[in-house]
Protein backbone atom coordinates (compact mmCIF):
# COMPACT_ATOMS: atom_id res chain seq x y z
CA UNK A 1 0.00 0.00 0.00
CA UNK A 2 2.70 2.02 1.12
CA UNK A 3 4.60 2.25 -2.55
CA UNK A 4 1.28 2.87 -3.87
CA UNK A 5 0.46 5.67 -2.24
CA UNK A 6 3.88 7.24 -2.90
CA UNK A 7 3.76 6.38 -6.38
CA UNK A 8 0.45 8.10 -7.03
CA UNK A 9 1.25 11.06 -5.05
CA UNK A 10 4.40 11.66 -6.91
CA UNK A 11 2.55 11.43 -10.43
CA UNK A 12 -0.38 13.66 -8.74
CA UNK A 13 2.99 16.16 -7.36
CA UNK A 14 4.15 16.68 -11.22
CA UNK A 15 0.86 18.94 -11.79
CA UNK A 16 0.45 19.94 -8.40
CA UNK A 17 3.35 22.36 -6.95
CA UNK A 18 1.21 23.45 -4.04
CA UNK A 19 1.09 19.31 -2.44
CA UNK A 20 3.75 19.17 0.48
CA UNK A 21 5.49 15.61 1.49
CA UNK A 22 6.40 16.15 5.10
CA UNK A 23 7.99 12.77 6.91
CA UNK A 24 9.15 12.25 10.23
CA UNK A 25 12.26 10.99 9.19
CA UNK A 26 11.42 7.75 7.81
CA UNK A 27 10.44 6.15 4.06
CA UNK A 28 14.02 5.33 3.82
CA UNK A 29 14.52 4.25 -0.13
CA UNK A 30 10.64 5.14 -0.71
CA UNK A 31 11.09 8.39 -1.36
CA UNK A 32 13.68 8.74 -3.26
CA UNK A 33 12.24 9.48 -6.48
CA UNK A 34 9.60 12.30 -5.18
CA UNK A 35 12.27 13.58 -3.59
CA UNK A 36 14.84 13.52 -6.43
CA UNK A 37 11.87 15.29 -8.94
CA UNK A 38 10.52 17.56 -6.01
CA UNK A 39 12.96 18.94 -3.89
CA UNK A 40 11.11 22.07 -2.78
CA UNK A 41 7.67 19.61 -1.82
CA UNK A 42 9.48 17.75 0.22
CA UNK A 43 10.79 18.10 3.99
CA UNK A 44 12.17 15.92 6.28
CA UNK A 45 10.92 17.06 9.55
CA UNK A 46 13.53 14.85 11.46
CA UNK A 47 11.80 12.73 14.68
CA UNK A 48 9.63 15.55 15.43
CA UNK A 49 6.11 14.86 15.04
CA UNK A 50 4.52 17.57 16.93
CA UNK A 51 6.05 20.27 15.14
CA UNK A 52 5.58 18.19 11.62
CA UNK A 53 1.79 18.63 12.82
CA UNK A 54 1.58 22.19 13.58
CA UNK A 55 3.99 23.38 10.79
CA UNK A 56 1.61 21.44 8.52
CA UNK A 57 -1.00 23.83 9.64
CA UNK A 58 1.39 26.74 9.35
CA UNK A 59 1.86 25.69 5.35
CA UNK A 60 -1.87 24.45 4.88
CA UNK A 61 -3.13 27.77 5.93
CA UNK A 62 -0.95 29.48 3.28
CA UNK A 63 -2.56 27.61 0.73
CA UNK A 64 -0.29 23.99 0.38
CA UNK A 65 -1.95 20.94 0.51
CA UNK A 66 0.45 19.12 3.38
CA UNK A 67 1.28 15.45 3.13
CA UNK A 68 2.68 13.97 6.68
CA UNK A 69 4.37 10.46 6.74
CA UNK A 70 5.15 8.73 9.62
CA UNK A 71 4.88 5.27 10.76
CA UNK A 72 2.51 3.17 13.27
CA UNK A 73 0.74 5.66 15.64
CA UNK A 74 3.75 8.13 15.52
CA UNK A 75 1.84 10.58 12.86
CA UNK A 76 -1.45 10.62 15.25
CA UNK A 77 -1.02 9.93 18.58
CA UNK A 78 2.52 11.14 19.35
CA UNK A 79 0.93 14.57 17.98
CA UNK A 80 -2.64 14.01 18.93
CA UNK A 81 -3.10 18.08 20.39
CA UNK A 82 -1.44 19.37 17.16
CA UNK A 83 -4.17 17.61 15.31
CA UNK A 84 -7.62 18.35 16.91
CA UNK A 85 -6.17 22.11 17.69
CA UNK A 86 -3.45 23.29 14.49
CA UNK A 87 -5.38 21.32 12.08
CA UNK A 88 -9.02 20.15 12.49
CA UNK A 89 -10.05 23.21 14.68
CA UNK A 90 -8.41 25.54 11.73
CA UNK A 91 -10.05 22.91 8.77
CA UNK A 92 -6.10 22.75 7.83
CA UNK A 93 -5.53 20.89 4.44
CA UNK A 94 -3.27 18.51 6.10
CA UNK A 95 -3.27 14.68 4.78
CA UNK A 96 -1.81 12.53 7.77
CA UNK A 97 -0.53 9.22 6.88
CA UNK A 98 0.67 6.49 8.56
CA UNK A 99 2.36 3.35 7.25
CA UNK A 100 1.29 -0.08 9.68
CA UNK A 101 -1.80 0.37 10.22
CA UNK A 102 -3.15 -2.31 12.76
CA UNK A 103 -0.43 -4.73 13.44
CA UNK A 104 1.30 -4.53 9.92
CA UNK A 105 5.28 -3.95 11.74
CA UNK A 106 3.86 -7.17 13.55
CA UNK A 107 7.28 -8.26 14.96
CA UNK A 108 8.92 -5.11 15.99
CA UNK A 109 6.21 -5.06 18.78
CA UNK A 110 3.44 -2.66 20.05
CA UNK A 111 5.49 0.50 20.07
CA UNK A 112 4.86 0.12 15.90
CA UNK A 113 1.63 -0.89 15.86
CA UNK A 114 -1.70 1.55 15.54
CA UNK A 115 -4.23 -0.07 17.16
CA UNK A 116 -6.52 2.80 18.65
CA UNK A 117 -6.19 5.59 15.65
CA UNK A 118 -9.45 4.47 14.13
CA UNK A 119 -11.18 5.25 17.33
CA UNK A 120 -9.12 8.51 18.74
CA UNK A 121 -9.18 10.01 14.81
CA UNK A 122 -12.54 9.52 13.77
CA UNK A 123 -14.05 11.36 17.41
CA UNK A 124 -12.10 15.01 16.12
CA UNK A 125 -14.80 17.32 14.90
CA UNK A 126 -13.57 18.09 11.04
CA UNK A 127 -11.42 14.78 10.43
CA UNK A 128 -11.95 12.07 7.38
CA UNK A 129 -10.60 8.67 8.47
CA UNK A 130 -9.95 6.61 5.57
CA UNK A 131 -8.60 3.09 5.62
CA UNK A 132 -8.06 1.53 2.49
CA UNK A 133 -8.56 -2.54 2.11
CA UNK A 134 -6.61 -2.49 -1.17
CA UNK A 135 -4.26 -0.95 -3.72
CA UNK A 136 -7.21 0.10 -6.22
CA UNK A 137 -8.55 1.61 -3.11
CA UNK A 138 -5.34 3.41 -1.63
CA UNK A 139 -4.30 4.89 -4.99
CA UNK A 140 -8.08 6.19 -5.41
CA UNK A 141 -7.90 7.58 -1.82
CA UNK A 142 -4.83 9.38 -2.52
CA UNK A 143 -6.07 11.36 -5.57
CA UNK A 144 -9.48 12.01 -3.90
CA UNK A 145 -8.08 13.67 -0.74
CA UNK A 146 -6.03 15.53 -2.64
CA UNK A 147 -9.16 17.49 -3.81
CA UNK A 148 -10.88 17.17 -0.43
CA UNK A 149 -10.22 20.42 1.65
CA UNK A 150 -9.76 19.90 5.08
CA UNK A 151 -8.15 17.54 7.33
CA UNK A 152 -7.57 13.63 6.53
CA UNK A 153 -6.13 10.60 8.43
CA UNK A 154 -4.91 8.06 5.43
CA UNK A 155 -4.20 4.36 7.22
CA UNK A 156 -2.40 2.33 4.96
CA UNK A 157 -1.60 -1.28 5.67
CA UNK A 158 0.94 -3.59 4.68
CA UNK A 159 -1.66 -6.35 3.97
CA UNK A 160 -4.46 -5.75 1.21
CA UNK A 161 -7.34 -7.54 -0.05
CA UNK A 162 -7.02 -8.74 -3.77
CA UNK A 163 -8.39 -6.45 -6.45
CA UNK A 164 -12.20 -6.10 -6.92
CA UNK A 165 -12.83 -3.09 -8.53
CA UNK A 166 -15.07 -3.08 -11.72
CA UNK A 167 -13.73 -1.50 -15.00
CA UNK A 168 -15.39 2.40 -14.72
CA UNK A 169 -15.98 2.05 -11.39
CA UNK A 170 -16.01 5.35 -9.03
CA UNK A 171 -14.33 5.82 -5.54
CA UNK A 172 -16.46 8.04 -3.55
CA UNK A 173 -15.21 8.72 0.17
CA UNK A 174 -17.81 8.04 2.11
CA UNK A 175 -19.33 5.14 0.51
CA UNK A 176 -18.76 1.79 0.94
CA UNK A 177 -17.54 -0.71 -1.92
CA UNK A 178 -19.56 -3.81 -2.09
CA UNK A 179 -16.78 -6.25 -2.74
CA UNK A 180 -19.03 -9.31 -3.48
CA UNK A 181 -22.90 -10.01 -2.66
CA UNK A 182 -25.00 -12.13 -0.33
CA UNK A 183 -27.76 -12.66 1.54
CA UNK A 184 -27.38 -14.58 5.04
CA UNK A 185 -24.89 -12.30 6.68
CA UNK A 186 -22.11 -9.08 5.56
CA UNK A 187 -19.20 -8.87 6.63
CA UNK A 188 -18.09 -5.43 6.89
CA UNK A 189 -13.91 -4.67 7.07
CA UNK A 190 -11.69 -1.77 6.69
CA UNK A 191 -7.49 -1.88 5.70
CA UNK A 192 -5.97 -4.67 4.49
CA UNK A 193 -7.85 -7.26 6.75
CA UNK A 194 -10.50 -7.03 4.16
CA UNK A 195 -8.45 -9.91 2.57
CA UNK A 196 -9.28 -11.88 6.11
CA UNK A 197 -13.20 -10.92 5.16
CA UNK A 198 -13.07 -12.30 2.09
CA UNK A 199 -11.07 -15.08 2.60
CA UNK A 200 -13.83 -15.81 5.59
CA UNK A 201 -16.46 -15.58 2.69
CA UNK A 202 -15.24 -18.06 0.80
CA UNK A 203 -14.97 -20.50 3.92
CA UNK A 204 -18.23 -19.32 4.40
CA UNK A 205 -19.95 -20.50 1.17
CA UNK A 206 -18.40 -23.39 1.94
CA UNK A 207 -20.59 -24.20 4.56
CA UNK A 208 -23.85 -22.85 2.59
CA UNK A 209 -23.31 -19.75 4.51
CA UNK A 210 -24.06 -16.74 2.04
CA UNK A 211 -22.07 -13.14 2.43
CA UNK A 212 -21.68 -9.68 1.46
CA UNK A 213 -18.99 -7.51 2.07
CA UNK A 214 -18.44 -4.74 2.47
CA UNK A 215 -15.42 -3.09 2.25
CA UNK A 216 -15.35 0.23 4.57
CA UNK A 217 -12.41 2.38 3.34
CA UNK A 218 -13.91 5.22 4.60
CA UNK A 219 -14.50 5.68 8.48
CA UNK A 220 -15.32 8.83 8.83
CA UNK A 221 -17.82 9.83 7.85
CA UNK A 222 -19.89 6.53 7.70
CA UNK A 223 -21.49 5.36 5.01
CA UNK A 224 -24.80 4.66 7.14
CA UNK A 225 -26.99 4.21 3.85
CA UNK A 226 -24.81 0.94 3.07
CA UNK A 227 -25.02 -0.53 6.01
CA UNK A 228 -28.31 0.26 7.19
CA UNK A 229 -29.58 -1.71 3.75
CA UNK A 230 -27.13 -4.63 4.76
CA UNK A 231 -28.60 -4.93 8.45
CA UNK A 232 -31.97 -5.01 6.45
CA UNK A 233 -31.75 -7.36 3.31
CA UNK A 234 -28.78 -10.10 5.32
CA UNK A 235 -29.60 -11.83 8.63
CA UNK A 236 -26.66 -10.35 10.61
CA UNK A 237 -23.73 -8.40 10.58
CA UNK A 238 -19.75 -9.10 11.61
CA UNK A 239 -17.54 -6.17 11.75
CA UNK A 240 -13.95 -6.82 11.37
CA UNK A 241 -10.88 -4.63 11.74
CA UNK A 242 -7.38 -4.85 12.70
CA UNK A 243 -7.76 -2.50 16.08
CA UNK A 244 -9.38 -2.57 19.15
CA UNK A 245 -13.28 -3.37 19.27
CA UNK A 246 -13.55 -0.18 21.68
CA UNK A 247 -14.91 2.61 19.39
CA UNK A 248 -13.11 1.65 15.83
CA UNK A 249 -15.35 0.66 13.01
CA UNK A 250 -17.17 -1.79 15.39
CA UNK A 251 -17.95 0.80 17.86
CA UNK A 252 -19.23 3.11 15.05
CA UNK A 253 -21.08 0.76 12.99
CA UNK A 254 -23.20 -0.05 16.24
CA UNK A 255 -23.60 3.71 17.14
CA UNK A 256 -24.92 4.60 13.87
CA UNK A 257 -27.54 1.46 12.81
CA UNK A 258 -28.83 1.80 17.08
CA UNK A 259 -29.39 5.28 15.92
CA UNK A 260 -31.35 4.54 13.00
CA UNK A 261 -33.13 2.20 14.23
CA UNK A 262 -31.79 -0.37 11.85
CA UNK A 263 -29.66 -2.78 14.27
CA UNK A 264 -28.76 -6.18 12.32
CA UNK A 265 -30.52 -9.50 13.57
CA UNK A 266 -27.30 -10.11 14.95
CA UNK A 267 -23.90 -8.41 15.64
CA UNK A 268 -20.38 -9.48 16.05
CA UNK A 269 -16.99 -7.48 16.13
CA UNK A 270 -14.13 -9.19 15.39
CA UNK A 271 -11.01 -7.04 16.48
CA UNK A 272 -8.55 -6.73 19.80
CA UNK A 273 -9.78 -6.92 23.12
CA UNK A 274 -8.47 -4.70 25.28
CA UNK A 275 -5.38 -5.84 24.83
CA UNK A 276 -1.80 -4.91 23.27
CA UNK A 277 -0.88 -7.39 21.27
CA UNK A 278 2.87 -8.27 22.91
CA UNK A 279 3.28 -11.78 21.26
CA UNK A 280 6.09 -11.64 18.45
CA UNK A 281 5.39 -12.21 14.86
CA UNK A 282 4.52 -11.72 11.37
CA UNK A 283 1.16 -9.91 11.12
CA UNK A 284 -0.84 -13.03 9.70
CA UNK A 285 0.71 -14.76 12.59
CA UNK A 286 -0.63 -11.78 15.30
CA UNK A 287 -4.27 -12.11 13.46
CA UNK A 288 -4.17 -15.83 13.95
CA UNK A 289 -3.07 -15.63 18.00
CA UNK A 290 -5.37 -12.65 18.56
CA UNK A 291 -8.78 -14.57 16.33
CA UNK A 292 -9.03 -11.93 13.33
CA UNK A 293 -7.74 -14.05 10.63
CA UNK A 294 -10.63 -15.94 8.29
CA UNK A 295 -10.64 -19.04 10.16
CA UNK A 296 -10.97 -17.25 13.59
CA UNK A 297 -14.07 -15.03 11.51
CA UNK A 298 -15.82 -18.18 10.43
CA UNK A 299 -15.78 -19.86 14.02
CA UNK A 300 -17.17 -16.72 15.51
CA UNK A 301 -19.73 -16.66 12.89
CA UNK A 302 -20.44 -20.50 13.26
CA UNK A 303 -20.72 -20.31 17.32
CA UNK A 304 -23.12 -17.28 16.83
CA UNK A 305 -25.01 -18.65 14.15
CA UNK A 306 -25.54 -22.19 15.70
CA UNK A 307 -24.96 -21.84 19.17
CA UNK A 308 -25.95 -25.22 19.65
CA UNK A 309 -24.43 -26.91 16.97
CA UNK A 310 -21.80 -29.64 17.99
CA UNK A 311 -18.61 -28.34 16.96
CA UNK A 312 -18.56 -29.99 13.44
CA UNK A 313 -15.57 -30.21 10.72
CA UNK A 314 -17.47 -27.96 8.32
CA UNK A 315 -14.69 -25.29 7.56
CA UNK A 316 -11.75 -27.13 6.51
CA UNK A 317 -8.88 -25.84 8.59
CA UNK A 318 -6.54 -22.89 6.80
CA UNK B 1 0.03 53.37 10.47
CA UNK B 2 1.62 55.77 12.84
CA UNK B 3 -1.44 58.18 12.00
CA UNK B 4 -4.15 55.62 13.02
CA UNK B 5 -2.87 55.35 16.73
CA UNK B 6 -3.49 58.56 18.76
CA UNK B 7 -0.96 59.60 20.92
CA UNK B 8 2.09 57.06 19.79
CA UNK B 9 2.48 53.62 21.05
CA UNK B 10 2.64 54.11 24.97
CA UNK B 11 -0.96 55.62 24.96
CA UNK B 12 -1.85 52.11 22.71
CA UNK B 13 -0.20 50.00 25.60
CA UNK B 14 -2.34 51.88 28.81
CA UNK B 15 -5.32 51.44 26.38
CA UNK B 16 -4.67 48.20 26.17
CA UNK B 17 -4.29 47.51 29.14
CA UNK B 18 -7.42 49.51 30.85
CA UNK B 19 -9.45 47.13 28.23
CA UNK B 20 -7.77 44.15 29.16
CA UNK B 21 -8.29 45.02 32.92
CA UNK B 22 -12.53 45.30 32.53
CA UNK B 23 -12.33 42.48 29.85
CA UNK B 24 -11.03 39.89 32.58
CA UNK B 25 -13.03 41.67 35.30
CA UNK B 26 -16.07 40.46 33.64
CA UNK B 27 -15.31 36.81 33.06
CA UNK B 28 -15.11 33.57 34.63
CA UNK B 29 -11.16 33.70 34.24
CA UNK B 30 -8.51 35.92 34.03
CA UNK B 31 -4.49 35.61 32.67
CA UNK B 32 -4.48 39.37 33.71
CA UNK B 33 -0.96 39.43 35.01
CA UNK B 34 0.01 37.87 31.39
CA UNK B 35 -1.76 40.70 29.32
CA UNK B 36 0.31 43.57 31.26
CA UNK B 37 3.63 41.73 31.17
CA UNK B 38 3.37 41.94 27.19
CA UNK B 39 0.73 44.77 26.84
CA UNK B 40 4.02 47.13 25.59
CA UNK B 41 5.19 44.42 22.70
CA UNK B 42 1.70 44.40 21.63
CA UNK B 43 1.40 47.71 21.40
CA UNK B 44 4.50 48.10 19.83
CA UNK B 45 3.64 45.63 17.11
CA UNK B 46 0.57 46.77 16.32
CA UNK B 47 1.22 50.65 16.45
CA UNK B 48 4.52 50.79 14.69
CA UNK B 49 5.82 47.06 13.39
CA UNK B 50 3.01 45.19 11.84
CA UNK B 51 2.20 45.72 8.47
CA UNK B 52 -1.86 44.94 8.71
CA UNK B 53 -4.66 46.38 7.61
CA UNK B 54 -7.77 46.27 9.22
CA UNK B 55 -10.00 46.53 5.94
CA UNK B 56 -8.32 43.89 4.06
CA UNK B 57 -7.41 41.39 6.95
CA UNK B 58 -6.37 38.58 4.96
CA UNK B 59 -4.40 40.41 2.99
CA UNK B 60 -1.82 37.81 1.50
CA UNK B 61 1.08 40.54 2.11
CA UNK B 62 0.19 41.13 5.70
CA UNK B 63 2.85 40.40 8.53
CA UNK B 64 1.65 37.63 10.31
CA UNK B 65 1.27 37.64 14.13
CA UNK B 66 1.17 34.40 16.55
CA UNK B 67 -0.13 34.70 19.85
CA UNK B 68 1.77 31.50 20.98
CA UNK B 69 0.65 32.21 24.95
CA UNK B 70 -2.51 32.48 23.66
CA UNK B 71 -3.88 33.30 27.47
CA UNK B 72 -3.05 36.86 26.87
CA UNK B 73 -5.48 37.09 24.02
CA UNK B 74 -7.25 40.03 25.86
CA UNK B 75 -3.99 42.54 24.88
CA UNK B 76 -4.68 40.91 21.60
CA UNK B 77 -8.19 41.47 21.07
CA UNK B 78 -7.82 45.26 22.76
CA UNK B 79 -5.08 45.70 20.51
CA UNK B 80 -6.74 44.65 16.72
CA UNK B 81 -9.95 47.13 18.29
CA UNK B 82 -7.95 49.84 18.60
CA UNK B 83 -6.45 49.38 15.08
CA UNK B 84 -9.96 48.97 14.00
CA UNK B 85 -10.51 45.03 12.92
CA UNK B 86 -13.49 45.15 15.36
CA UNK B 87 -15.26 47.88 17.19
CA UNK B 88 -13.68 48.55 20.79
CA UNK B 89 -17.24 47.57 21.97
CA UNK B 90 -17.15 44.58 21.40
CA UNK B 91 -14.36 43.87 23.78
CA UNK B 92 -17.25 44.12 26.08
CA UNK B 93 -18.21 40.82 24.68
CA UNK B 94 -15.01 38.52 26.28
CA UNK B 95 -16.02 35.68 28.38
CA UNK B 96 -19.43 36.54 27.55
CA UNK B 97 -21.64 33.64 26.96
CA UNK B 98 -22.30 33.54 23.06
CA UNK B 99 -19.30 35.84 22.34
CA UNK B 100 -16.30 34.60 20.01
CA UNK B 101 -13.87 36.89 21.79
CA UNK B 102 -12.87 33.58 24.00
CA UNK B 103 -10.53 33.40 27.18
CA UNK B 104 -7.55 32.10 24.46
CA UNK B 105 -6.76 33.50 21.48
CA UNK B 106 -9.08 32.31 18.25
CA UNK B 107 -9.17 32.17 15.02
CA UNK B 108 -13.04 32.96 14.78
CA UNK B 109 -11.77 37.08 15.48
CA UNK B 110 -11.06 39.60 12.68
CA UNK B 111 -7.17 39.77 12.73
CA UNK B 112 -5.95 36.77 14.79
CA UNK B 113 -4.14 34.57 13.19
CA UNK B 114 -4.41 31.22 14.38
CA UNK B 115 -6.06 30.14 17.75
CA UNK B 116 -3.73 29.07 20.07
CA UNK B 117 -3.93 28.22 24.23
CA UNK B 118 -2.13 24.74 24.50
CA UNK B 119 1.38 25.93 24.56
CA UNK B 120 3.94 25.21 22.51
CA UNK B 121 2.19 25.04 19.00
CA UNK B 122 2.67 28.56 17.76
CA UNK B 123 6.07 28.17 17.07
CA UNK B 124 5.53 25.21 14.70
CA UNK B 125 2.87 26.90 12.81
CA UNK B 126 4.76 30.49 12.33
CA UNK B 127 7.90 28.03 10.97
CA UNK B 128 5.04 26.79 8.47
CA UNK B 129 4.29 30.13 7.74
CA UNK B 130 7.47 31.26 6.70
CA UNK B 131 8.96 28.20 5.21
CA UNK B 132 5.82 28.93 3.18
CA UNK B 133 6.48 32.70 2.75
CA UNK B 134 9.88 31.79 2.03
CA UNK B 135 9.03 29.32 -0.78
CA UNK B 136 7.00 31.86 -2.84
CA UNK B 137 9.93 35.02 -2.52
CA UNK B 138 6.76 36.50 -0.25
CA UNK B 139 8.53 39.85 1.11
CA UNK B 140 6.01 39.68 4.65
CA UNK B 141 7.25 38.84 7.93
CA UNK B 142 6.46 36.35 10.59
CA UNK B 143 6.13 37.27 14.46
CA UNK B 144 5.57 34.67 17.29
CA UNK B 145 5.41 35.72 20.72
CA UNK B 146 5.98 32.95 23.25
CA UNK B 147 5.45 33.10 27.21
CA UNK B 148 8.99 31.99 29.22
CA UNK B 149 6.66 29.19 31.00
CA UNK B 150 5.87 28.33 27.51
CA UNK B 151 9.69 27.16 26.42
CA UNK B 152 8.93 24.33 29.37
CA UNK B 153 7.30 22.45 25.83
CA UNK B 154 9.75 20.22 23.98
CA UNK B 155 7.79 21.21 20.57
CA UNK B 156 8.58 24.47 21.46
CA UNK B 157 12.49 23.32 21.06
CA UNK B 158 11.59 21.47 17.57
CA UNK B 159 10.24 23.84 16.35
CA UNK B 160 13.73 25.89 16.96
CA UNK B 161 15.48 23.32 15.52
CA UNK B 162 14.03 23.55 12.51
CA UNK B 163 13.62 27.24 11.98
CA UNK B 164 17.47 27.08 12.31
CA UNK B 165 18.67 24.40 10.56
CA UNK B 166 15.93 25.69 7.57
CA UNK B 167 17.33 29.56 8.22
CA UNK B 168 14.18 31.17 8.33
CA UNK B 169 15.40 34.22 8.88
CA UNK B 170 11.64 35.83 7.67
CA UNK B 171 10.95 34.69 11.18
CA UNK B 172 11.32 36.35 14.80
CA UNK B 173 10.42 35.04 17.79
CA UNK B 174 9.61 37.24 21.08
CA UNK B 175 9.71 35.65 24.48
CA UNK B 176 7.85 37.66 27.08
CA UNK B 177 10.30 36.55 29.64
CA UNK B 178 8.81 37.84 33.27
CA UNK B 179 10.54 35.01 35.06
CA UNK B 180 6.65 33.85 36.42
CA UNK B 181 5.09 30.92 35.25
CA UNK B 182 1.55 29.67 35.86
CA UNK B 183 2.31 28.91 39.72
CA UNK B 184 5.26 29.24 40.33
CA UNK B 185 8.46 31.81 39.56
CA UNK B 186 10.33 29.91 36.56
CA UNK B 187 13.66 29.36 38.20
CA UNK B 188 11.92 26.80 40.99
CA UNK B 189 10.46 25.24 37.77
CA UNK B 190 12.75 24.84 35.29
CA UNK B 191 15.17 26.95 35.22
CA UNK B 192 15.22 28.28 31.70
CA UNK B 193 18.90 30.62 31.91
CA UNK B 194 20.72 31.17 29.82
CA UNK B 195 17.79 31.47 28.16
CA UNK B 196 20.09 33.84 25.00
CA UNK B 197 22.33 30.76 24.62
CA UNK B 198 19.85 28.32 24.23
CA UNK B 199 18.56 29.66 21.34
CA UNK B 200 21.71 30.98 20.37
CA UNK B 201 22.84 27.34 20.30
CA UNK B 202 19.90 26.49 18.19
CA UNK B 203 20.97 28.64 15.47
CA UNK B 204 19.22 32.00 15.97
CA UNK B 205 20.68 35.42 16.23
CA UNK B 206 19.37 36.50 19.60
CA UNK B 207 19.01 40.08 21.57
CA UNK B 208 17.91 40.94 24.55
CA UNK B 209 16.13 44.04 25.20
CA UNK B 210 13.68 45.94 27.93
CA UNK B 211 10.11 44.68 27.11
CA UNK B 212 8.55 47.65 28.29
CA UNK B 213 11.15 50.46 26.51
CA UNK B 214 9.14 51.18 23.34
CA UNK B 215 11.91 53.03 21.84
CA UNK B 216 14.19 49.76 22.02
CA UNK B 217 11.72 47.39 21.23
CA UNK B 218 10.41 49.58 18.23
CA UNK B 219 14.09 49.55 16.76
CA UNK B 220 15.07 45.41 17.68
CA UNK B 221 11.69 44.78 15.87
CA UNK B 222 12.63 47.05 12.65
CA UNK B 223 16.01 45.73 12.72
CA UNK B 224 15.05 41.90 11.85
CA UNK B 225 16.87 39.74 10.78
CA UNK B 226 19.41 40.77 13.52
CA UNK B 227 21.42 38.04 11.06
CA UNK B 228 21.39 37.51 7.79
CA UNK B 229 20.46 33.57 6.98
CA UNK B 230 18.94 33.18 10.83
CA UNK B 231 16.05 33.16 12.40
CA UNK B 232 16.02 36.09 15.28
CA UNK B 233 15.10 35.47 18.99
CA UNK B 234 13.99 38.97 20.96
CA UNK B 235 14.12 37.89 24.75
CA UNK B 236 12.00 40.87 26.19
CA UNK B 237 12.78 41.38 29.64
CA UNK B 238 9.26 42.14 31.33
CA UNK B 239 7.78 42.33 34.75
CA UNK B 240 4.35 40.42 35.43
CA UNK B 241 1.37 42.27 36.04
CA UNK B 242 3.49 45.22 34.81
CA UNK B 243 1.45 48.78 35.03
CA UNK B 244 -0.32 47.85 38.36
CA UNK B 245 1.77 48.21 41.71
CA UNK B 246 0.12 45.21 43.75
CA UNK B 247 0.28 42.70 40.64
CA UNK B 248 3.73 43.24 39.27
CA UNK B 249 6.02 40.60 39.87
CA UNK B 250 3.57 38.24 41.77
CA UNK B 251 2.23 34.76 40.66
CA UNK B 252 -0.93 35.40 42.04
CA UNK B 253 -2.20 37.32 39.02
CA UNK B 254 -1.44 35.22 36.77
CA UNK B 255 -5.20 33.63 37.15
CA UNK B 256 -7.08 35.84 39.78
CA UNK B 257 -9.43 37.67 38.74
CA UNK B 258 -9.54 41.51 39.00
CA UNK B 259 -12.50 42.60 40.93
CA UNK B 260 -14.48 45.07 43.55
CA UNK B 261 -11.92 47.42 45.38
CA UNK B 262 -8.44 45.61 43.49
CA UNK B 263 -9.89 46.77 40.39
CA UNK B 264 -10.80 49.79 41.14
CA UNK B 265 -7.77 50.52 42.16
CA UNK B 266 -5.76 49.28 38.82
CA UNK B 267 -8.18 51.42 37.06
CA UNK B 268 -7.43 54.16 38.99
CA UNK B 269 -3.43 53.46 38.03
CA UNK B 270 -3.74 52.69 34.69
CA UNK B 271 -5.67 56.21 34.29
CA UNK B 272 -3.07 58.07 36.08
CA UNK B 273 -0.41 56.22 34.40
CA UNK B 274 1.20 59.00 32.16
Amino acid sequence: MRDVFVRTLTEIAARRPEIMLLTGDLGFGVLNDFVARFPKQFLNMGVAEQNMTGLAAGLALEGHIVFTYSLGSFPTLRCLEQIRNDLCYHQANVKIVTVGGGMAYGAVGMSHHATEDLAILRSLPNMTVVSPGDHWEVAQATRVLVDHPGPAYLRLDKSAAPPSHQPGERFRLGKARIIRDGADLTLVATGGILEEAVRAADLLEGCGVSCRVLSIHTVKPLDTEALSAAARETGGMVVIEEHTVDGGLGGAVAENLLELGAPPAFFLRIGLRSCFPSAVGSQHYLRKVHGLDAQAIVDAVLARRCPRRDSQPLVPAL
Amino acid sequence: MNAQIPNGTKALARRIRIHALRMNSRGSGSHIGAVFSCADILAVLYGQVLNVDPSNPRSPARDRFVLSKGHACAGLYAALAERGFFPVEKLETHYQNGSDLCGHASHKVPGVEVSTGALGHGLSMACGMAYAARLTGAGHRVFALLSDGECDEGSVWEAALFAGHHHLDNLTVIIDYNRLQGIAPVADVLELAPLDDKWRSFGWAVEEVDGHDHAALEERLRAMPFAKGKPSCLIARTVKGKGVSFMENTVLWHYRIPRGSEFEAALLELENHQ
